[in-house]
C-alpha cells in the first residue's frame, strides 16, 4: 500500500510536468512556430497536405470548417466500413478471421471514427492484422487528430477578436497527426516493445504446454496500435481484455509509461489553451480545478479496491492486496484503480483491470469520470467539454453578481448559452434515455435472461451494466461493463448511434460557439469585469462542475453502484 | 462540394498508407532488429524447437509437481482471452471462489487465512503469468512433496525467481509461474510431458487431477 500511494503520485506528477513542456510543443505547432522535430515532421506534413491537395494558406470560417470536419470524417467511415466486411479476402489474415457482421460493423466503425473505441469483438478472434492496421491503427491516429484540430479552432475563436476565420481543418488535422501524435506514438511503441508487447506478422504461435497441451498464443502487430491507443484517447486495445493482457501491458514499467500516455496530451492542451489565449494564470486556474475533482476520485477508488470486496473478506481469504478479481498480479489494486479513474475521466477507455469485476462505489469511479466527461477529457474534444463548462460558469457568476458575464473580453449572450446548453445537455440525455430504453425492453421481454441474455450479474449490478455502457458510448470513452452481452443488433446499433451523435453535436455545437465568439470585438478588461483567472472563479467552476454535472445522475448511481454497495457484506 | 469530397479522399488514402502501413511496418521492422524475442511474443523454445509457452502468458498447470498460476475466466485459452466479468456481488462469483478456496484448502492442507486472494479470483485477462510470492510458497509443500526434494530447495527456487516491484515502488513482488516450472524441471528432472511414463519416483503415482493421462 505504501509503495502504492508513491507510485502513484509519482505517476501523476510526471505526467503533469512532462504535460507542460508538450503543451509548450503543441502551441508552437499549431501557431507556426519553431519546434526541434521541424527538420523531420514538416517535410511529411507538407507531403501529406500537397498528396491530399490542400492550400496550406487557404482559411476557413466555421461552417466551412465543420465542413472539412464531417466530409472527412464520413469518407474514413466507408472506407474502414468496407474493410472490415471483406477482411476475409483482404491479405494479412494469417489466422483466418471471417468478415465482420454488419450491425457489427456499424457499431465497431461507428465506435473508432468517433474515437470511442467501444468494442463489440474480440481483437484477436474479430480482426485481420490488415484491419488492426488499416481500420484501427488509422483511426485511432486520425480521430484524435480531428478531436485536436477541432479544440485548437475553438481555442482560436475564443482567443481572437473580430475574426473571420478559424483556420484550416485539413492543417490542422496534419499537424496534429504528423507532427504530435506519430513521434509519440513511435517512442512508446518501441518502449512498450522492448518490455515485451509483440509486433509480427506471424500467425498464432502453437505452443505445447509443460504438461503437453496444445496452447495457440494469439499475437500480431500490437505494439503500433497499444501506443496511439493509450495516447490518443481511444483505448481501443489490440486483444479482448485490453492493457490487462500481458502482451498489451507486460510490465509495471510498460503500465506507467501506458498510464502517463492517457493523461499527457488532455493535460498539455490545457497549457496550450493558456499559451494561446495568452493567460497562463487562465490555464492554471482550470488545470487546478481538473486537480481537485480527479485526485479526490483516484484517492477514493484506490481506497476501495485496495479494501477488497467484504463478500471475500468473510470466506476468511487474506485479502490484504485488495480486491484482485479481474485485476493483474503485477499491477495490483492501487494502479489498477488509478488506470480506471484516468481512463474514464478522460474519454480513453482502455482498461488494466476488468471495471466490471471492481468493487461497486469503485466501479462508481469511472461512470463519474465519464458522466462528468471534462476532467482532462479527450485529446481535444474533453477539453472542448470543459470550456463549455467555463463558459457556463462565467454566466452563473456573472448572473449571481450581476455583471455582464464575458470570457476573454467578449459577453457572453443568449445565442452563446444556447449552443453551450445544447452541447451540455445532450449529453445526460443520450445517457438517461438510453438506459431507460434498454431497462424497458429488458422489462418487457418474456423471461429476458434466457430471451436477451445480455446481463451476466443480477440485481442493481446488471442495472449497472446497461448504465455503463451507454455512458461510455455517450462519453466517447469505450471502456465496458463487458460482463454485457453486447454483441446483439440491440446494442450495436443503439449504442452506434449515441455515439456518432454524442461525437458530432459536442464538436460542432462549440466549433459554432467558436465562430460567433470570434467574429465579436474583444473589449480591453476593467474593474468591473469577471476575472475568469482567479481563484474565485475555480471554486465556482468546480460548484458549477460538480452540481450540473453529476447532480442529474444521481438517481441512476443510487439504482446501480449504491445499491450494490449497500447489500453487498 | 466535389473539392471536399475530393479532399477527404485524397487524405483518408494518403494517411491509410502512412499510419496503417509505414508506421507499423516501421515499427516491425526495428522490432525484428532490436527487440527481436520481445516482437515475436517472447516466446520459450525447447531444444528441438517446439514452442513451450510465452514467459508472458498464463498456461494451465495441474499436476502436483507444477506450481499453479491463478484461476482463468477462459480457461487459459490465449487465443480467445478475458476476464470473468463477474461482479463483486454476484452469487455465481462468490460460489466459484468458495469452490476455488475448498480445492486449495485440501490440496495444500492450509487454512483460508493462509491463501492469498490471487489464488481464487480470476486475472483480468485470463492469463497473468505471475503468483504473488506468498502464493509460491503456500504451493511449495505440495511441490517438494510430489517431487521427493526438500521444501528449503524448492522454497529456494522460489526466492531467485522472485521479481521485485521495478525500480523498488512500481508495481508488485511476483513470480513468473513457468519459469519457475521450467526452473523446477531443470533443477529436479522433467516430469512433464516429454518423460517416459514409466521414470520411477513417488511423483509418478500420485493421481494426476484433471491431466487426461491414463492410470493402468
Amino acid at each position: 500500500m505504501g509503495t502504492d500511494i508513491l507510485a502513484i503520485a509519482f505517476i501523476i506528477l510526471l505526467t503533469i510536468a512532462t504535460s507542460v513542456a508538450l503543451g509548450r510543443y503543441m502551441f508552437n505547432v499549431f501557431t507556426g512556430g519553431r519546434t526541434f522535430l521541424d527538420p523531420v515532421l514538416v517535410p511529411l506534413e507538407r507531403l501529406v497536405l500537397r498528396l491530399t491537395g490542400v492550400d496550406p494558406n487557404e482559411e476557413q470560417d466555421w461552417k466551412q470548417y465543420s465542413v472539412s470536419l464531417l466530409v472527412s470524417n464520413i469518407v474514413m467511415w466507408l472506407a474502414t466500413f468496407a474493410i472490415v466486411s471483406i477482411q476475409q479476402w483482404l491479405p494479412l489474415n494469417p489466422d483466418s478471421i471471417a468478415n465482420m457482421e454488419p450491425t457489427l460493423s456499424f457499431n465497431t466503425i461507428s465506435s473508432f471514427t468517433t474515437n470511442t473505441n467501444l468494442q463489440h469483438y474480440s481483437g484477436e478472434t474479430g480482426l485481420s492484422y490488415f484491419s488492426q492496421m488499416f481500420v484501427i491503427s488509422f483511426l485511432q491516429f486520425v480521430t484524435a487528430a480531428t478531436g485536436v484540430a477541432a479544440c485548437i479552432a475553438t481555442i482560436r475563436g475564443l482567443a481572437g477578436s473580430r475574426l473571420a476565420h478559424i483556420g484550416n481543418f485539413y492543417v490542422d488535422l496534419t499537424r496534429a497527426t504528423v507532427r504530435v501524435f506519430l513521434p509519440l506514438a513511435v517512442l512508446v511503441s518501441l518502449i512498450v516493445m522492448s518490455q515485451g508487447t509483440p509486433m509480427t506478422f506471424e500467425g498464432a504461435a502453437q505452443a505445447t504446454t509443460l504438461e503437453g497441451q496444445a496452447q495457440p498464443i494469439a499475437r500480431g502487430v500490437t505494439a503500433g496500435v497499444v501506443s496511439i491507443k493509450q495516447l490518443g484517447t481511444n483505448g481501443g486495445g489490440y486483444f479482448g481484455p485490453n492493457s490487462a493482457h500481458p502482451y498489451e501491458n507486460p510490465t509495471p514499467l510498460s503500465n506507467l509509461i501506458e498510464t502517463w500516455s492517457i493523461t499527457l496530451i488532455p493535460m498539455a492542451m490545457v497549457w496550450t489553451l493558456g499559451y494561446m489565449v495568452g493567460r497562463r494564470r487562465l490555464a492554471i486556474v482550470i488545470f487546478a480545478t481538473m486537480l481537485a475533482i480527479y485526485l479526490p476520485m483516484v484517492v477514493f477508488g484506490v481506497a476501495q479496491e485496495t479494501r477488497g470486496n467484504p463478500a471475500i473478506t468473510t470466506m476468511g481469504v487474506d485479502q490484504s492486496t485488495g480486491s484482485m478479481e479481474g485485476k493483474e498480479v503485477r499491477f495490483g489494486a492501487g494502479l489498477s484503480a488509478l488506470w480506471a479513474v484516468t481512463t474514464t475521466v478522460t474519454s480513453n477507455g482502455s482498461v488494466n483491470s476488468m471495471h466490471d469485476s471492481m468493487t461497486p462505489l469503485g466501479g462508481l469511479m469511472p461512470m463519474i469520470g465519464m458522466w462528468l466527461n471534462n476532467i482532462f477529457g479527450g485529446v481535444g474534444v474533453g477539453f472542448i467539454n470543459m470550456l463549455i463548462f467555463v463558459i457556463v460558469a462565467v454566466f452563473v457568476a456573472g448572473m449571481m453578481v450581476g455583471r455582464t458575464p464575458e470570457f476573454l473580453g467578449k459577453k457572453v449572450e443568449a445565442k452563446e448559452m444556447k449552443l453551450a446548453s445544447l452541447a451540455l445537455l445532450w449529453h445526460p440525455l443520450a445517457i438517461l434515455v438510453g438506459t431507460a430504453i434498454a431497462c424497458y425492453v429488458w422489462a418487457t421481454s418474456a423471461d429476458p435472461g434466457t430471451a436477451l441474455a445480455w446481463l451476466k450479474n443480477p440485481g442493481p449490478h446488471g442495472f449497472s451494466e446497461m448504465l455503463y455502457e451507454f455512458s461510455s458510448s455517450a462519453a466517447n470513452n469505450g471502456s465496458g461493463f463487458e460482463g454485457l452481452g453486447d454483441n446483439t443488433p440491440f446494442w450495436n446499433i443503439s449504442c452506434g448511434l449515441v455515439m456518432l451523435l454524442s461525437r458530432y453535436i459536442p464538436i460542432i455545437a462549440p466549433l459554432a460557439l467558436a465562430g460567433v465568439l470570434g467574429a465579436k470585438p474583444a473589449a480591453p478588461e476593467t474593474a468591473g469585469s469577471l476575472r475568469a483567472d482567479s481563484v474565485t472563479f475555480g471554486f465556482t467552476l468546480w460548484a458549477v462542475i460538480v452540481i450540473l454535472g453529476l447532480l442529474m445522475f444521481m438517481p441512476v448511481a443510487v439504482l446501480g453502484p449504491i445499491a450494490e454497495h449497500l447489500a453487498l457484506r | 462540394m466535389l473539392t471536399e469530397i475530393r479532399r477527404a479522399i485524397l487524405f483518408t488514402l494518403v494517411t491509410m498508407v502512412l499510419l496503417g502501413g509505414v508506421y507499423n511496418v516501421g515499427l516491425w521492422g526495428i522490432g525484428r532488429v532490436v527487440f527481436s524475442s520481445q516482437a515475436e511474443g517472447s516466446l520459450i523454445h525447447r531444444p528441438d524447437g517446439t514452442i513451450v509457452g510465452s514467459r508472458l502468458i498464463a498456461q494451465k498447470f495441474t499436476r502436483p509437481e507444477y506450481f499453479q498460476p491463478r484461476p482463468s475466466g477462459v480457461d487459459y485459452n490465449a487465443a480467445s482471452t478475458g476476464g470473468t466479468n463477474y461482479g463483486p456481488s454476484n452469487p455465481d462469483h462468490l460460489k466459484a471462489v468458495r469452490e476455488r478456496l475448498d480445492a486449495i484448502e485440501t490440496q495444500e492442507g492450509v487454512r483460508a487465512g493462509a491463501v492469498p486472494s490471487e489464488m481464487v479470483t480470476a486475472s483480468g485477462g485470463g492469463l497473468d503469468p505471475h503468483i504473488p510470492p506468498r502464493a509460491a510458497e503456500l504451493q511449495a509443500a505440495r511441490v517438494a512433496r510430489a517431487r521427493n526434494v526438500s521444501v528449503d530447495r524448492v522454497l529456494e527456487l522460489i526466492r531467485a525467481h522472485t521479481e521485485g516491484p521495478t525500480f523498488g515502488f512500481l508495481g508488485r513482488a511476483r513470480v513468473n509461474v513457468l519459469e519457475l516450472n521450467l526452473a523446477l524441471d531443470e533443477q529436479f528432472g522433467q516430469t512433464g510431458a516429454g518423460r517416459p511414463s514409466r521414470a520411477g519416483g513417488s511423483a509418478g503415482l500420485k493421481p494426476r487431477a484433471g491431466s487426461g493421462d491414463s492410470h493402468d
